[in-house]
């Protein structure tokens, strides 16, 4: 038995639509599969995880909130994914800019230095220093790779642990709240350090919006500017981007940079504007369920909302489930990871025509 | 430092150091055909979680340790349809493979968080075992690490020396020339990643059934990236593998003893230090040398067969 | 190694009502072939007719949809080109099927079966290179050596299996002149030792050297068999082509125009893992000249390109100037806004993106150039019109509007690169390899093309390995050789000979020493 693949001719919008659409309805088919075999029911799951959840106002708000950190960080990895640039460490970054960003969340802590000015510049410059904590974190995989030649899959991934022991650290050091009874964890901010809501009540915070802003903007980026056009030609054809002048070490930093400004952006959004307070695990894994987001997107901006939703979904539904059906709480990424699976296979059912013949072959 | 306490050290540098080779040796195999399996990590922890289950109800490391082996392929299995059999983005690819691994083995293992067995047996052999300082070292260690050193030899010999060997090493060299001579680009490359997997979950196995005799999960802690790593330190060599890997599990057990030593250093900048040695190391290789000039000319290309 | 019994009524290869389709594309349509023993037949068509298609279901890399193929009178199935060889055919591979970062004995035993040890296989690889004068290092990596070594690899590797039938495609097109003789008396021999030769070549004056019998395809279908012996090379190539060739219309007596561009003193280390270096090389072009750079593939060329391009910069004392503005430190942006254009040899993947819109290639050469960019934002609008002057201007065939660079013929994509090049009107072009893998028609517009441009006052650097192409439209010719270039000469006064010496290595008047 072998498979045949056979390139198709053209694009279609259908199978651009479909393939996802139907990645995502057979992922559930297998979910619910794993599902019915650690004895529950498929019916009620599928409820609690993808139904229940946008059947109220306040749970809704809850998917939007989860899918802002996702949708931030995937629209970044979209820029390096699509210029053939492997960020996988968008998990250490985002953890950088949530821990230099809440810096100022502590320091500021209690109206210190908020005397004669106020402390309405305090959010904006935590936004700045995470976005530019994590930039910065960014460039030690970028630089590595573009003067040394150093693959920078392995050490963005091997930085993601060095940020998460480095938060443990000061948050059980430097940063903890002396008057904490020495719990691992820092003073709580300042309401001048919180993110704003949207709406009085609500539990929509300014990041949201960012993230609505970030998509707008790469999607701008690549339909019409020469910057997109060089992260699409050198990811496609990294030999014609050279002939068309353009500087693959640039580039490289450039989108490093920006999902690292991105993912840290993501960071102190979901310090300051969800927990308050520095603690030693930050991210339930964002910075990788962002991957599973990009692709889902299939790297187009609109899509990457969509698939931050989706994804969000998951997460809110997996809590559900653990209190509701007493699934455990690795169904959620066991589904995240079965997920990325059928897209990727629904990817290539896109791009190929593929035949199962009989008989053996190379 | 007695000999005795020195014995032991090394004896823990070789625990420590087995899962990264073992597993480093299968994705150099699958590597020299081309094929970069980045889900190393995933096919690990899924030999991990499988293999400590077998052998907890079947009560036999040897059982655990098989069954390690099959969850390692079964997952390698799942990569090389997409990558080989489907010609999806390797890179892509192997990064689902660990999330969907390190998800399922959760699942799978939560049954058995806080079980604890025995280890495994170690050999012994009267007298020589008890050599001093070599004795245990040498005579005395349990059945992964000497099946782990036979896998190297026999990998080594593999590639080097068999005509098989020669063959997968050309599909890695160039897998549109082997196609155009009939070789059987996609079995072999299938056949590689397949070695691969059993290797990781062989060492996954080893994690939870010798080094730590207990599962929990993320049990692997980023050895499987490590063990990638370790395959660019070692230039697509064997042999250097085994050199690599005792200087990774040397750094690792040396900052665990520094740790109980109590040196005023932060433990977590000692945990850091296994993570921190590998970036270093890459560093250090690539300025070292002209630009990965020992990688397989075909590594991470996705081969689909002309017309 | 005796093959056969001689000379007999049946064909040792012969197929009829062969068909291949790939989907709704029919490559071979009902194709009739027989090969006799001691004897070359030719298989001659234009790029695209389906030779090579041809020859893949006899080495058994595909299997046809329709028809059957008979190995001396026994109907076969060839599943694999293991079967292929284990029933006696061997094909020596245009582009070499070799391992760079293998030994050639490791090449070479690839294909045998594994019991045969290496030192016994290293003997009998002597003994072939003895016996047909083929010299070969079992020990040194593929990598290292030059097309024509890597060509006897593959003819040694083929005829170590001893094979009765001999599949050539294109053999002679990484040789020079003299080593392609060389190549005709190996030929020769292996005809006389009674194996059947199957000969794919556009060369015809090759193949009425070569061979008894020919088949000619066209677009896929057999549309004639002759005695090429008896034909002219004209009427063969009417029959291959199916309609008259336009000959390129000389530009006449030009009187030469200031120098516009100047490269001096050009070295660079060989930089990456297999390349080759340049040493000190030197040359100027004026403008409504044509210049040529000869050579075989992989002595520079490919390396020079990209230092006249600007893709890799030379260190040194290296000196470059187009129309007067010092370029050896600009990048191919710049390059262009000085007046030079730049077409590469691969069109798949450096001069075209293959996935990219034929608009969004034009965006790739020419976003600096053009006025196509403005604040960092791309015109779209005003890229498909230039794209569309390009398509109308050089008559590029496609399907849609602005379809994908990949879905054009080799030819269409390369009559686009180069339409995109000269529409800017540079006063510079250099051109590497441009009428590489291109059907007859559009390579001699590609031709023309060239030669108005410098009727128009540029100056036209041609790096080609095509003697033929180089001696029909260039002034002068210089010779690249193992990052060497030599002096140009005048093509007027100049024979194929001398310039066939000089790309072996020998000064014109010298015999080159490893020869004979």
């Amino acid at each position: 038995m072998r498979i045949d693949l056979e390139p198709r001719a053209g694009r279609s919008l259908a199978l651009d639509i479909g393939a996802p659409a139907g990645a995502l309805a057979f992922a559930i088919l297998l979910g619910g599969i794993v599902v019915w075999l650690l004895g529950k029911s498929p019916a009620q799951a599928f409820m609690v995880y993808f139904v229940q959840p946008l059947m109220e106002g306040w749970s809704l708000q809850e998917v939007a909130v989860k899918a802002c950190p996702l949708v931030l960080i995937a629209v970044g990895l979209s820029f390096c994914y699509r210029a053939n640039v492997w960020n996988i460490g968008a998990e250490g970054q985002f953890v950088i800019g949530g821990l230099c960003g809440g810096w100022l969340g502590v320091v500021t802590h209690g109206g210190a230095g908020q005397g004669a000015i106020g402390g309405w510049w305090i959010v904006p410059a935590m936004l700045l220093l995470g976005a530019l904590g994590g930039a910065l974190y960014a460039m030690l995989p970028a630089l590595l790779r573009v003067w040394l030649g150093v693959s920078e899959i392995l050490t963005s991934l091997m930085l993601v642990y060095i940020a998460e022991l480095g938060l443990d650290y000061l948050v059980r050091g430097a940063l903890r709240d002396p008057k904490g009874f020495n719990f691992p964890q820092s003073v709580t901010f300042d309401d001048a350090a919180r993110l704003p809501f949207l709406a009085e009540g609500e539990r929509l915070h300014a990041g949201v919006a960012l993230a609505l802003l970030a998509v707008a903007a790469a999607a701008f980026v690549f339909a019409r500017s020469r910057f997109g056009f060089e992260v699409r030609l050198v990811g496609e054809a990294p030999r014609a981007a050279r002939f068309a002048g353009f500087s693959d070490a640039r580039l490289t930093i450039a989108v490093f940079a920006i999902s690292g400004a991105l993912a840290g952006l993501a960071g102190i959004c979901e310090v300051s504007g969800q927990i308050g307070q520095l603690v030693p695990t930050i991210s339930p894994g964002y910075g990788f369920t962002a991957i599973i987001v990009a692709f889902l997107g299939r790297l187009s901006p609109f899509g990457i909302l969509l698939a931050g939703l989706v994804l969000a979904l998951t997460y809110i539904g997996g809590e559900a489930a653990q209190v509701a059906l007493k699934l455990p709480n690795d169904m959620t990424r066991a589904f995240q990871g079965i997920l990325l699976m059928c897209v990727l296979m629904a990817d290539a059912a896109a791009r190929y025509k593929i035949r199962l013949v009989s008989g053996s072959g190379a | 430092m007695s000999p005795q306490v020195f014995e032991l050290v090394l004896l823990t540098i070789v625990t420590a150091s087995m899962p990264l080779m073992i597993a480093a040796l299968g994705e150099l195999v699958a590597e020299r055909a081309g094929v970069l399996n980045l889900g190393v990590e995933g096919m690990m922890i899924m030999g991990a979680a499988i293999g400590f289950a077998a052998a907890y109800l079947s009560g036999s490391p040897f059982i655990g340790a098989l069954a390690g082996i099959a969850a390692g392929m079964a997952m390698a299995a799942l990569f090389g349809l997409l990558t080989i059999g489907l010609a999806i983005n390797q890179v892509a690819a192997g990064l689902a493979l660990t999330i969907f691994g390190v998800g399922l083995s959760g699942l799978l293992g939560s049954d058995f968080v806080g079980l604890k067995r025995e280890g495994s047996p170690h050999l012994y052999v009267p007298g020589l075992s008890d050599l001093p300082l070599i004795g245990k070292l040498v005579f005395g260690e349990d059945g992964f690490v000497y099946a782990g050193f036979l896998l190297v030899a026999l990998a080594a010999l593999f590639l080097g020396r068999s005509r098989a060997g020669l063959a997968l090493r050309a599909v890695g060299d160039n897998p549109h020339s082997a196609h155009a001579l009939g070789l059987p680009v996609r079995r072999t490359r299938f056949l590689a990643v397949l070695f691969g997997g059993a290797c990781a979950g062989l060492a996954g196995a080893y994690l939870s059934l010798a080094y730590t005799p207990f599962w929990s999960p993320g049990m692997t802690a980023g050895r499987g990236w490590i063990a990638l790593a370790l395959v660019v330190f070692a230039s697509w060599r064997p042999w250097r593998v085994v050199l690599g890997a005792l200087l990774f599990g040397g750094a690792t057990v040396l900052q665990l003893h520094a740790q109980a030593a109590s040196l005023g250093l932060p433990g977590q900048l000692m945990s850091a230090v296994p993570y921190l040695a590998t970036i270093l190391a890459l560093m250090a290789l690539s300025a070292g040398t002209r630009r990965n000039a020992a990688a397989p000319a075909a590594l991470g290309q996705t081969f689909v067969a002309p017309r | 190694m005796d093959v056969l019994n001689g000379q007999t009524s049946i064909p040792l290869l012969s197929m009829r009502g062969i068909v291949k389709r790939f989907g709704a594309f029919t490559a071979n349509d009902h194709i009739d072939l027989d090969a006799r023993s001691g004897e070359a037949h030719a298989l001659i068509g234009e790029n695209g007719a389906g030779k090579s298609t041809l020859v893949k279901m006899i080495y058994g890399l595909l299997q046809p949809t329709e028809g059957t193929i008979a190995v001396a009178g026994e109907e076969v199935r060839l599943a694999s080109p293991r079967e292929a060889r284990a029933r006696g055919i061997g094909m020596v591979f245009q582009h070499f099927s070799l391992f760079d970062n293998l030994t050639v004995a490791e090449n070479i035993a690839l294909v045998l079966p594994p019991r045969e040890g290496m030192a016994g296989l290293r003997a009998r690889i002597a003994a072939v290179s003895e016996r047909y004068g083929m010299p070969l290092e079992p020990d040194r990596e593929v990598w290292s050596l030059s097309a024509g070594e890597r060509q006897r690899i593959e003819i040694a590797r083929c005829l170590l299996a001893d094979p009765r039938l001999i599949i050539l495609d294109e053999p002679t097109s990484v040789l020079t002149p003299q080593e392609s003789l060389r190549l005709f008396e190996t030929l020769d021999r292996l005809k006389g030792e009674g194996r059947a030769l199957l000969y794919i070549s556009h060369k015809l004056e090759e193949v009425r050297r070569l061979c008894e019998s020919a088949t000619i395809l066209r677009l896929g279908k057999k549309v004639g068999g002759c005695d090429p012996r008896a034909e002219s090379p004209r009427s063969l190539a009417a029959l291959m082509v199916g309609a008259q060739i336009a000959e390129i219309r000389a530009p006449g007596e030009r009187a030469p125009g200031p120098e516009r561009i100047v490269v001096e003193n050009v070295s660079i280390l060989s930089g990456e893992i297999h390349g080759v270096g340049l040493d000190h090389v030197s040359l100027s072009a004026r403008g409504g000249e044509v210049v040529g750079i000869a050579g075989i593939a992989g002595n520079g060329q490919a390396e020079f390109f990209e230092i006249l391009s600007g893709e890799r910069l030379a260190g040194g004392d290296a000196f470059i100037r187009i129309d007067g503005v010092p370029c050896g430190a600009l990048d191919i942006t710049r390059r262009r806004l000085a007046g030079a254009a730049f077409v590469p040899e691969e069109r798949n993947g450096h001069a075209a993106a293959p996935e990219f819109s034929l608009s969004e290639n034009l965006v790739l050469s020419r976003h600096a150039t053009a006025g196509i960019v403005r604040r960092g934002l791309i015109d779209y609008d005003r890229a498909r019109q230039l794209a569309q002057a390009v398509i109308a201007a050089f008559d590029v065939r496609k399907a849609g509007p602005d379809p994908a660079a990949r879905t054009l013929s080799g030819g269409n994509l390369q009559k686009f690169v180069i339409g995109r090049e000269i529409l800017s009107q540079p006063g510079v072009l250099v051109v590497n390899q441009p009428t590489w893998g291109v059907d007859a028609a559009a390579c001699a517009a590609i031709r023309q093309a060239l030669v108005d441009l410098a009727a128009r006052g540029a100056a036209v650097l041609l790096i080609s390995q095509d003697l033929d192409e180089l001696f029909e439209i260039c002034d002068r010719i210089a010779v690249m050789r193992q990052g060497r270039l030599s002096a140009p000469l005048a093509v007027r006064g100049t024979t194929r000979e001398e310039i066939g010496l000089l790309m072996a290595g020998a000064a014109p008047g010298e015999t080159p020493s490893h020869a004979h």
